[in-house]
C-alpha cells in the first residue's frame, strides 16, 4: 500500500488522506499513520509545487554547470558536494557518470548574476578542477510533466 | 423517387440509437461535465504511436494478409495464452478484424440463418442487438439483475433456450454493467451449453479490466473451446480505441468463415494499426504488461471512488469488478432512465447514459464511467448530489 500511496501523493500531493483512502479502499487512520512514517523516514523529503515560472513576471536564469572535481580521501565526493550544495543559488545536485563528475543546477536572477557566482563562489573551491556553465534557454518538461502541455480530451461527449 | 422507402426493412426496423438524443443535447451545451464515454482517457502509449510513425516512414501503407500479418497473429496467440492460458494456432484460428466490433459483426453472420435466435445477456453493449437483426436472426435478451449483480444466470439462460437457438454473446466484464463472471458463474453457464448446439460469442474487450478478480474466458472451461468465438481487442486493455484492431479466435471451421466475409467486406485491418498492435503486445511481453497493469490501478482507485461517492450522495449501487462503469439506481427518484438523464444534463451539466439505452433490464439505472480524472469525477458527484437534493 504505501507505494499505491507515494504514486498518489506523488502525482497530486494536495490529496487528503481522507481521499487517499477511499482510493485504495482503506481507513482513513491506516493512510495518515502510513504518511506520517513516510514523513519522519524521509521518504517524503517535501512537498513541492512545479510552477510555470516563465509564466510569471519573475526575472530569472538556470543553468546546469558540469563541475569536475577532486575527490577527497575517506569522503569521496560526499564532501565537496556538501560544500556545493550547501550554497542557496545551487537547487540541485548529482553525482555523474561520464565526462564530469557533478551536475549542478544553479539559479539566479541574471545571467551575469550566474556567471559571477560560478567564477567566485564554485570555481575557487579547492576540489573544483574545472566548470562549464550551460544556460537554460527554455524549460519543456519538469519532474515528469510537460509544462504547456494543453491537454485536450478528443473524446466524443457520450459513446455507448 | 421516394428515397426513404429504398432503405432495406431490416435496417429501418433498428430503432434510433438510444445514446444519439443525449450526445446531440451535450454536445451544444458549454461546461458539460461527461461520465459517458465508454472509451479509456489514456492515451495511447507513446511506443505504441512511434512504431506506427516509424512504419509511415518506412513506406508500410499495403495491404496486410486477409487474416492479419503473421506476426500480430502469432503475437495474439502468444498474448491469449500467456494472460488466460488459451491456446489458438495463430495460422488459421485467428483472424485480424477492425476493432472488436467487426469482429462481432463477422462472427454473427459467420453463423446465422434467417429466423436462428441469439441469446444476450440484458443489459449489455448496444450492437449486439443489432447487428443479430441485420442478419434477419432474432435477438432474445436473456434478464440479468441487479440481486445476481448482473451475471448471467443458469435458469435465465435454460428459460430462453428453445430448438433454434443458435448462439449465446457472452459480454463480460460487461459494459454497461460492469459485472464480471467467475470461473464457477462460467460453469454454471458451460453445463447448460454443453446439452446444446448453441456457439458462444464471447466478447472479452475488458478482459484486462477487472479489479481484485482474474479474467476467466470460458474457452478455457473443458470442452467449451470449440463451441465458443473468443472476440478482444487492443481498445481497452492498451488505450487503442481509434485505431480500430480486435481479433476472433476459434475453432478453423468457424475462424474460415469469418475471414471469407471479411476479405470480400474489409479485406483487411489497416496495416498501420496492425504495426501499433504489434509494439503493444512486444513491450507488453518485454515489461509484463506494466502499462496494462499501470492503467488499472488507475481505474481501480477511481472506481472506489466513483462507488463511494455514489453511495455518500444516496445514489444505490453495487460495486462493479470490471470495466470501467459504475450502474447505479435511480428507481427511488421515480423518473425514468432518459428523464433522469435529460434533467440531470439540463440541471447540472452532467452526461450519463439512460440504462435502458443498454436493454429493457437497464431500465431505473445509469452508466457512468470513470474514465476520466478523480477531480472530474469528484466534480461529477457532487453536481449529481445537487440534482437528488433537488428532486427528492
Amino acid at each position: 500500500m504505501v507505494n499505491e500511496i507515494l504514486e498518489i501523493l506523488n502525482e497530486d500531493s494536495r490529496r487528503t488522506p481522507e481521499e487517499i483512502a477511499v482510493m485504495l479502499g482503506t481507513d482513513v487512520e491506516t493512510v495518515k499513520q502510513k504518511i506520517e512514517e513516510l514523513e519522519r523516514n524521509k521518504v517524503i523529503v517535501k512537498y513541492n509545487t512545479i510552477i510555470n515560472w516563465d509564466k510569471t513576471d519573475r526575472e530569472y536564469v538556470t543553468a546546469l554547470i558540469e563541475v569536475k572535481v577532486t575527490p577527497q580521501r575517506d569522503q569521496g565526493f560526499d564532501a565537496i558536494a556538501e560544500r556545493i550544495y550547501k550554497f542557496p543559488e545551487v537547487k540541485s545536485v548529482y553525482l555523474m557518470s561520464g565526462d564530469y563528475d557533478l551536475a549542478v543546477m544553479v539559479e539566479g536572477r541574471t545571467m551575469k548574476e550566474v556567471a559571477f557566482f560560478v567564477a567566485e563562489k564554485l570555481s575557487v573551491l579547492d576540489s573544483v578542477l574545472s566548470t562549464a556553465t550551460h544556460f537554460v534557454l527554455k524549460k519543456y518538461k519538469v519532474e515528469g510533466v510537460v509544462l504547456e502541455d494543453e491537454e485536450k480530451d478528443y473524446r466524443q461527449v457520450i459513446v455507448p | 423517387m421516394n428515397v426513404e422507402s429504398m432503405i432495406a426493412e431490416r435496417v429501418k426496423e433498428v430503432p434510433p440509437s438510444g445514446i444519439r438524443k443525449f450526445f446531440d443535447i451535450a454536445s451544444e451545451m458549454e461546461g458539460v461535465i461527461s461520465l459517458g464515454v465508454g472509451e479509456p482517457d489514456f492515451i495511447t502509449p507513446w511506443n505504441v504511436r512511434e512504431a506506427c510513425i516509424y512504419s509511415l516512414e518506412k513506406g508500410m501503407t499495403c495491404y496486410t494478409s486477409n487474416w492479419g500479418m503473421p506476426e500480430l497473429r502469432k503475437a495474439i496467440s502468444c498474448y491469449l495464452s500467456r494472460r488466460f492460458g488459451l491456446e489458438y494456432n495463430p495460422k488459421n484460428e485467428i483472424v485480424v478484424t477492425v476493432g472488436a466490433s467487426e469482429a462481432i459483426d463477422l462472427a454473427l453472420r459467420a453463423i446465422l440463418n434467417p429466423e436462428d435466435e441469439v441469446l444476450i445477456p440484458d443489459p449489455s453493449y448496444v450492437a449486439y442487438m443489432p447487428c443479430v437483426h441485420f442478419t434477419g436472426a432474432k435477438a432474445i435478451p436473456v434478464e440479468c439483475r441487479p440481486e445476481d449483480e448482473f451475471r448471467l444466470i443458469p435458469e435465465k439462460l435454460e428459460e430462453k433456450i428453445t430448438s433454434k437457438t443458435k448462439a449465446l454473446i457472452l459480454p463480460y466484464p460487461n459494459n454497461p454493467t460492469g459485472a464480471v463472471m467467475t470461473r464457477e458463474d462460467l460453469e454454471a453457464i458451460a453445463q447448460v451449453l454443453r446439452r446444446t448446439d448453441i456457439i458462444v460469442i464471447s466478447d472479452e474487450i475488458y478482459a484486462e479490466l477487472t479489479y481484485g478478480y482474474k479474467h476467466v474466458s470460458i474457452a478455457s472451461l473443458p470442452d467449451m473451446k470449440e463451441r465458443t468465438i473468443v472476440i478482444n481487442g487492443f481498445s481497452k486493455a492498451f488505450a487503442m480505441t481509434g485505431w480500430r484492431v480486435g481479433y476472433a479466435a476459434g475453432h478453423p471451421a468457424l475462424i474460415s468463415a469469418m475471414v471469407k466475409i471479411h476479405q470480400y467486406t474489409t479485406l483487411c485491418a489497416p496495416i498501420m494499426a496492425q504495426v501499433a498492435a504489434v509494439e503493444a503486445l512486444r513491450k507488453g511481453f518485454e515489461d509484463g504488461f506494466a502499462s496494462v497493469e499501470y492503467m488499472v490501478r488507475q481505474y481501480n482507485m477511481r472506481r472506489k471512488v466513483m462507488v463511494n461517492g455514489f453511495r455518500e450522495i444516496g445514489l444505490e449501487c453495487y460495486e462493479p469488478k470490471g470495466a470501467f462503469y459504475v450502474f447505479p439506481s435511480i428507481k427511488k427518484t421515480g423518473m425514468t432512465s432518459e428523464e433522469f438523464c435529460e434533467k440531470l444534463l439540463r440541471d447540472q451539466k452532467v452526461a450519463v447514459v439512460p440504462g435502458n439505452a443498454f436493454g429493457a433490464s437497464g431500465e431505473g439505472f445509469i452508466r457512468c464511467s470513470y474514465a476520466y480524472s478523480i477531480d472530474n469525477i469528484n466534480e461529477a458527484i457532487k453536481r449529481i448530489g445537487n440534482f437528488l437534493k433537488k428532486i427528492l
